[in-house]
């Protein structure tokens, strides 16, 4: 099984050298902290930023200069400001070459839910329906089952919509995983984990052979 | 000309019950501060209000929020305010969850002077429904349209009295867009400085959008998620 920290670390096998990056709250920030030495990732903070660096050091924080989860950040050399309409411009442009973010529930044909669970939970959509509808790339972060042990990949989603037929990939703490026509695709296991108990916390219709390898790092 | 008014107070002073208002910032990030204390302070009711996000409990448009001012609230994002949530699922908030880029996009085209854009945001989903589409190319587009308000008040950092605004790093974000777009603009800065002061190339929103301006004092600029590297 994966940690949380795995599951950052898988999903950054899918940085290349120059990819612009947008980054979700929870899981998918951590991806920052595995892109490989020598890379060059410039990551987009959708608050208006550009190149967004790590935390500032204790004492230096700038009530100015946030990311997109409100955490106080810094800059890079080479980084830039600018306002929301532009930064959604250069990401309904599809400039942005991969997006991670993550779920309450994915379908087997890649809709993604991650905004609202009607009558309890009301947070709204932030930037993520604008995201998942122009973003090259998507990969979903996300825990393979809910609190009450109940699968998130499905074969229908059954809280609102954040986007139609978007995800191309989903990381778990069991496996990655891709789609195809039928449905999702075992890809790699985590490491120690049998196809059977995917199979067994999947709802959606799962191609899995057995063969397929555990996830490694580079 | 004089664009120049002492206080929030005085700026906001023909402000009426009803009105739809646009107020900039992310978070906490770049809020008109001065402005929120002034409405509390009116008391003015019934308030429609544009905002990317609702503030928290006890600060930012949360202040609205505690003593019922706001009937209706169009946002993208309302988290971290728990009498937010509570007014909206018990039904005393009317509120419209909107996409974030929608949010912006929407400004834009009133300070743009279009009446429409269209997004492939939410396309698929209830924040589509009644909604006209199109298909460009291989995508369905939802047509959204330009917002209307009647005020936009923004946070700039540096502003002079022509109304020049020139915003500082993240603190920028929707500021300049609902400057652009509100019928009366009213803009509170941190330091007002003479024309020429501010260099033309590096203003961010031109003073003809920029009906009113103030300098605040003593800004909280509150930190929601205070996130540090330790040096030990």
């Amino acid at each position: 099984m994966l940690d949380k920290n795995g599951i950052a670390r898988t999903i950054a096998r899918e940085l290349r050298d120059g990819y612009y990056v947008n980054l979700g709250i929870g899981i998918p920030t951590l991806v920052a902290n595995f892109i490989p030495e020598g890379m060059e990732v410039q990551l987009q903070s959708e608050n208006g930023l550009l190149g967004m660096g790590p935390f500032p050091w204790e004492g230096e924080e700038d009530p100015d200069l946030i990311n997109a989860g409100k955490q106080t950040i810094t800059t890079l050399p080479g980084s830039v400001f600018f306002d929301s309409a532009m930064s959604f411009g250069m990401i309904r442009a599809g400039k942005v070459d991969l997006t991670v973010l993550g779920a309450m529930e994915v379908s087997q044909n890649g809709d993604i839910a991650n905004w609202k669970i009607p009558g309890k939970m009301v947070k709204g959509m932030g930037g993520a329906m604008d995201l998942v509808a122009s973003a090259r790339h998507i990969v979903v972060a996300m825990q393979h089952v809910n609190k009450a042990g109940e699968s998130k990949l499905l074969p229908a989603c059954t809280l609102p919509l954040t986007g139609l037929a978007c995800v191309q990939k989903v990381v778990t703490e069991l496996g990655v995983f891709g789609f195809d026509p039928q449905g999702f695709v075992l890809l790699e296991r985590a490491p120690g984990v049998g196809v059977e108990h995917i199979k067994a916390h999947t709802l959606g219709f799962l191609t899995a052979h057995g063969s397929e390898p555990e996830i490694t790092w580079p | 000309m004089n664009k120049v008014f002492t206080d929030a107070l005085s700026a906001l002073h023909d402000l009426q019950d009803g009105t739809t208002l646009m107020l900039g910032g992310f978070g906490l990030c770049g809020i008109p501060e001065h402005c929120i204390s002034a409405l509390v302070q009116k008391g003015v009711r019934n308030l429609t209000c544009i905002s990317n996000n609702a503030g928290v409990d006890d600060f930012g448009l949360g202040l609205l929020l505690q003593n019922h001012q706001i009937r209706k609230m169009i946002a993208s994002y309302v988290g971290e305010n728990a009498e937010f949530e509570r007014q909206l699922l018990s039904g005393e908030l009317e509120v419209e969850l909107i996409p974030q880029g929608t949010l912006a996009t929407r400004c834009l085209a009133a300070g743009y002077g279009m009446p429409a854009i269209y997004t492939p945001a939410g396309y698929g989903t209830e924040v589509a429904e009644g909604k006209e589409t199109r298909v460009f190319g291989d995508k369905t587009y939802l047509l959204e349209t330009a917002f209307e308000a009647d005020y936009a008040l923004v946070k700039a950092w540096k502003g002079d009295r022509l109304g020049n605004l020139v915003f500082r790093a993240t603190s920028r974000n929707f500021n300049p867009l609902m400057a652009m777009a509100g019928k009366i603009t009213i803009a509170e800065v941190e330091e007002l400085v003479e024309p020429g002061a501010l260099d033309p190339d590096h203003i961010h929103v031109p003073g003809i959008y920029v009906h009113r301006i103030f300098v605040g004092t003593n800004y909280e600029k509150r930190i929601e998620q205070r996130t540090v590297r330790s040096r030990a």
